[in-house]
């Protein structure tokens, strides 16, 4: 006879293997947009137009990039999260639905590694 | 696993469309247009750190009247979106369920995400000077 609780043998078994974090995290990450969002149509707004010149001062701008940073970190995990379901409930084919999720997420970690190193190489200087 | 032949529930296609359906898809759509979005953020960033000539050409591509329609979608996206996830935050604190307080939101939402559309264009235009 097992002497663990119920609760601990199911703890962990759920559909989704990881509980309630796909859900928190996916509401944490929206909150955080909330300001970041705001935030950066303001500095789109100001950026209409620009040159390369202009650019690269509110790029290089220290609280500009620790901005950037956060933003797309929270935009990329959102992204992911929010493709994850979109997938997830349209694609029951198992071994298509495994590909585009790992393809999805791959794109995913692809593009948020090059938005970082770009605002890294502003923030830093050439 | 193999599945059986079940019944399913209703199919979506014969629902009259509704505020609160056509808005609940327009969330997952918008969504989507978003991470299409977060990639053309992700060439525009990458082409300020590569230099000033793929800059240019990207400023140039955004400029371009393919590109600001592109903008102007992912800009209603955008707000949309981000006015809606601020509903569905408020109904994961319980708040705003009752069906006229869900369709009054709904309008809200909607008529919100237009007007800073445009709020955010006029404004865009004029910083650019192409409108005094």
């Amino acid at each position: 006879m097992s002497m663990r609780t119920p609760l601990n043998r199911a703890r962990g078994s759920g559909s989704t293997k990881d509980g309630t974090a796909h859900w928190w995290t996916q509401r944490v990450t929206g909150v955080a947009l909330v300001p970041l969002t705001i935030w950066f149509v303001f500095s789109a707004i100001s950026l209409a137009g620009a040159d390369y010149t202009a650019f690269k001062a509110w790029a290089g701008n220290y609280g500009h990039a620790v901005l950037l940073i956060l933003l797309i970190i929270s935009i990329f995990q959102h992204t992911q999260l929010g493709l994850q379901v979109v997938i997830e409930d349209y694609v029951h084919k198992e071994a298509t639905k495994v590909t585009m999720l790992i393809v999805m997420k791959f794109i995913v970690y692809l593009c948020a590694a090059a938005c970082l190193l770009a605002v890294l190489k502003f923030a830093l200087g050439n | 696993m193999e599945s059986h032949k079940r019944p399913l529930s209703p199919h979506i296609g014969i629902y009259k469309p509704q505020i609160t359906s056509v808005l609940s898809i327009l969330h997952r759509l918008t969504g989507i247009a978003l991470a299409f979005g977060a990639i053309l953020l992700t060439y525009w960033l990458s082409a300020g750190a590569y230099g000033p000539e793929a800059f240019a050409r990207a400023q140039g591509f955004m400029g371009s009247i393919f590109g600001r329609l592109i903008l102007l979608g992912l800009t209603f996206s955008l707000f949309y979106h981000l006015c809606n996830g601020i509903r569905h935050l408020a109904w994961d604190a319980g708040w705003g369920f009752e069906l006229p307080k869900l369709r009054a939101t709904g309008w809200l939402v909607l008529i919100l995400a237009i007007v800073l559309t445009g709020v955010t264009w006029v404004l865009a235009y004029k910083a650019a000077g192409l409108m005094s």
